[in-house]
């Protein structure tokens, strides 16, 4: 069973946080009526400790749990499904808001206990007990995905892996520390035993010095994300020769242009690009990466269909470049990072450069659109893409004409989410008749009032239509509107700041 | 140390050693260029003979929109002659509301006469300076310098060794020149892990406008709290690694509110507070310095002697350390080994600022001072 909660902005802290999306209800449903439940992947929902201690002990054949930006549980809930769940075969805990106690839950594992194939940790901050964590990794011979949290050593990251060459996927911990030249040489030994590794993750603190160790794998890597080593251009460049079947890459913007012309120069076949800010609200930096890195890699990777790019930089010509470089892409999801910014060459809004981007991509998916965009962006969403379905907007448009564009001509959107955007009721009730084939519409800061969105629950009883208020709003304003369909009618589980219309 | 404040070029040569370096030669822009302290002619200087004459005015430095009203301003600004200071400092005075970017489309003369004024958008010319040269832009949304859409932004070279940190929102946030290193790149200031984040960098003189509003957008720009969270751990990190104690230099960045870039210090090249504080005046006293203004101008000697004392007792401005537990302390109260061995970091604050950080400076010290060497206070 796989369930999505929450919407999406709330990973950004938009969302108010006893908002709902709770597992337990379901946990107990699932227990009396389907206790085969071997798989539960969970994405943004709240889940307690108590909630995990009732999921290791009701399922008996329960193998695979994973839990990416979820909350409301702590590392006691851990150790309940490391204790209990005898043939778990799977463990990843991504990016969540977890509570971290100390890392005795590792612990927990039975001796006895040899399923695990999958163990991802890496977003835990605490010690665990390295003793216990090597008799785990040397007594499941089925490992295949081994993500290691910051607090393992380069040192005892070699002998883990003595024991595991057999596997695919490794998030590396700590890749900083100082090593003697016969150790480097064993890590070194011990990583080009690993044949079957596609995907290298983790590199915290990542030294430069030591990167040479990863070439015997970096031959045969698919998947490399270095998005929390801060690399150099020279010192990223230098891996990625060796990188040469790479087909999805994550970085830090510390890689700058000059970085991201290597990925251009040496990975052929990358697919997928991500390029996160090192430091995304400090905004008197003047670094990372602008448009001429984007350009690069398009011209050196046509085959890239999904990107994510966050800059400070970007022009209208430099977008129309890349799209023209890279006509398939899927998912183009560009941030700017400063709200409304223009083109900053010739100061000129960036509709064009969306445009461009779904004239010339007919298989767009999903846009995440930013920078200084009028209304005529959104006239060009709704006219070609076609295929759209997920529709991110920030700081956009000029009038509810824009919102109508989209909502009229998007026939397949399935998600859209808006926020600080000059769109009101008219925009929202353009989409009364589409709501109903869209999973979700969130507008937060938007001119949306509580009228409207009444007007909107009348009209379409088979939506759930949900206002969130902020403190010291005028009572008037609907601040954040969240509409989904619902067959069950108003959730009861809503908390009081949340009112369904 | 070479004399500090020769430009940006001689900044990064004499503070750390980097391939980045090459960069900036290699950079045809030249960083001779970049000479917005008007020291494109320093050679010009010794011909000038300003260098033998004491011009003390010569040697402030005061930045403003070129063509605005300066005193007495008449040409080269040669820092060369920084012990020779003893005039009020202009940096960071007035806020000026004059719009930032009509200076920045001016294209400053590289060559001596500078006019300068008193205000503080000696920061918007400073900009308009340096990156015309290197084809930067500004946002023209925001002729108001408190405009909140107003950021420069502009185009460098992919290669250039040096990142010149600014803002155009606010005149007085202090712009600093970074190296191309990660230890660099990751910036210091703690930061909120839910995209609210308070700016930590001090504003040295009263400005109204606060930088702060808009980098307070909650959830912009959309990064999960996971990720931030863990890269600002890395640079604090980083940071540690930074003013690590050990055998070898010792560098600690020092800042000064107001002062357009940091500097670097290597604290094992002192052994007593008194050059410490000599070495400070001689790298930042062309921004500024204290009040030195009833003295006579007798000289580099008077500067030297007990200006960290100066510094510290009601003069305008005071420094402070950060210490490993993050606290900012006073300078000058342990002895010295202790405090090479604690501090990470050094800032020139005005006194104003730092109101408040002396006792608990204190108590802090004294608290240290009763643990380890016994002294009963």
């Amino acid at each position: 069973v796989t369930l999505k909660g929450k919407p999406r902005f709330s990973d950004f802290n938009l969302v108010p946080e006893n908002w709902g999306a709770d597992i337990h209800a379901w946990l107990v449903v699932f227990a009396a009526k389907y206790p085969f439940l071997e798989e539960l992947r969970l994405k943004r929902m709240a889940i307690s400790d108590e909630s995990l201690e009732f999921l290791a002990v009701s399922f008996p054949n329960f193998k695979a749990l994973s839990l990416l930006s979820c909350d409301g549980f702590s590392t006691n809930g851990l150790a309940a499904i490391a204790t209990h769940c005898k043939n778990l075969t799977e463990l990843d805990i991504q990016e969540n808001g977890i509570d971290d106690k100390g890392g005795s839950w590792l612990s927990c594992f039975p001796e006895s206990f040899t399923s695990l194939e999958v163990l991802n940790f890496a977003n835990l901050s605490s010690d665990i007990n390295f003793d216990a964590l090597e008799r785990l990794v040397g007594r499941c011979k089925s490992m295949r995905v081994l993500k290691l949290n910051r607090s393992v050593s380069l040192e005892q990251l070699q002998r883990l892996l003595v024991n595991a060459p057999q596997l695919a996927e490794l998030g590396t911990g700590s890749f900083s520390e100082e090593l003697t030249f016969r150790q480097y040489v064993e890590l070194e030994s011990a990583l080009s035993n690993c044949k079957n590794m596609h995907t290298l993750s983790g590199l915290w603190d990542a030294k430069g010095i030591y990167l040479p160790a990863l070439y015997p794998v970096c031959t045969h890597l698919t998947f490399l994300n270095l998005s929390y080593a801060a690399l150099r251009s020279d010192e990223l460049a230098k891996l990625l020769a060796h990188c040469p079947r790479l087909k999805r890459l994550w970085v830090l913007d510390t890689v700058e242009d000059k970085g991201l012309e290597a990925v251009g120069l040496n990975c052929p076949l990358l697919e997928e690009l991500r390029v996160f800010p090192a430091d995304p609200f400090d905004e008197e930096i003047i670094h990372g990466v602008t448009e001429a890195g984007f350009v690069a890699v398009s011209f050196g990777c046509p085959r890239l269909h999904y990107v994510l790019y966050f800059c400070r930089q970007m022009t209208n010509a430099a977008v129309a470049t890349i799209v023209q470089n890279c006509p398939d892409f899927t998912h183009f999801r560009l941030c700017i990072m400063n709200p409304g910014q223009p083109d900053y060459i010739t100061n000129e809004p960036m509709d064009e450069a969306f445009g461009a981007v779904v004239k010339t991509c007919t298989k767009l998916q999903r846009l995440s659109v930013s920078g200084r965009l009028t209304d005529l962006t959104f006239e060009y969403i709704g006219r070609y893409a076609k295929n759209l379905e997920t529709l991110s907007v920030a700081f956009a448009g000029s009038s509810d004409w824009g919102m109508q564009c989209v909502m009229g001509g998007c026939s397949k959107l399935r998600k859209l989410e808006i926020r600080d955007c000059p769109f009101g009721n008219a925009a929202l009730l353009s989409g009364l008749e589409k709501y109903e084939s869209m999973r979700s519409l969130w507008m937060s800061a938007c001119n949306v009032t509580m009228n409207g969105c009444r007007l909107l629950a009348r009209e379409m009883p088979r939506l759930n239509v949900e206002v969130m208020k902020e403190d010291g709003s005028d009572d008037s304003q609907a601040d954040k509107v969240y509409v989904y369909r619902s067959i069950a009618g108003p959730r009861r589980d809503a908390p009081p700041s949340v009112l369904t219309l | 140390m070479s004399p500090p404040l020769l430009g940006v070029e001689e900044e990064v040569q004499s503070s750390v050693s980097s391939p980045s370096v090459e960069c900036i030669s290699e950079n045809g822009m030249g960083l001779k260029e970049r000479n917005y302290l008007g020291l494109s002619d320093c050679s010009s200087v010794d011909s000038s003979g300003v260098s033998s004459n004491l011009n003390l005015k010569a040697t402030e430095l005061r930045l403003g929109l070129p063509g605005s009203q300066s005193p007495e301003r008449e040409t080269e600004l040669c820092l060369l002659d920084l012990g020779k200071l003893d005039e009020k400092p202009l940096f960071p005075l007035l806020p000026s509301k004059d719009g930032i970017c009509s200076s920045s489309q001016k294209n400053v003369v590289t060559g001596n006469k500078r006019g300068f004024s008193d205000t503080m958008d000696g920061f918007s010319e400073v900009k308009g300076y340096v990156y015309t040269e290197k084809s930067w832009m500004f946002h023209e949304a925001g002729s108001d310098s408190e405009s909140p859409q107003s950021v420069g932004h502009g185009k460098y070279p992919g290669n250039s060794g040096i990142n010149v940190i600014l803002s155009t929102r606010s005149p007085g946030v202090q712009a600093s020149v970074k190296q191309d290193e990660p230890a660099n790149v990751l910036q210091e200031q703690p930061r909120a892990t839910n995209g609210t984040s308070l700016k930590q960098t001090v504003i040295s003189n009263n400005n109204t406008c606060a930088p702060a509003a808009k980098a307070q957008v909650v959830g912009w720009p959309p990064i999960r709290p996971f990720r931030t969270k863990t890269l600002a751990a890395s640079s604090k990190n980083n940071d540690e690694v930074d003013g690590k104690p050990g055998p070898g230099a010792l560098f600690v960045k020092v800042c000064m509110d107001g002062a357009p870039y940091l500097r670097k210090v290597d604290l094992r090249t002192y052994s007593t507070y008194q050059e410490l504080s000599s070495a400070l005046e001689k790298m930042f006293s062309c921004f500024t310095l204290g009040q030195c203004g009833s003295n006579g101008t007798a000289g580099k000697e008077t500067l030297s002697e007990s200006r960290l004392k100066d510094l510290l007792h009601g003069s305008e401005y005071v420094v402070t350390y950060k210490d490993k537990d993050g606290d900012w302390m006073l300078v000058g109260d342990v002895p010295w080994e202790m405090f090479i061995e604690t501090c990470k970091r050094l800032k020139i604050m005005k006194s104003s600022d730092a109101i408040g950080l002396a006792p608990r400076a204190m108590e802090k010290s004294k608290a240290n001072n009763k643990k380890e060497f016994g002294y009963g206070c």
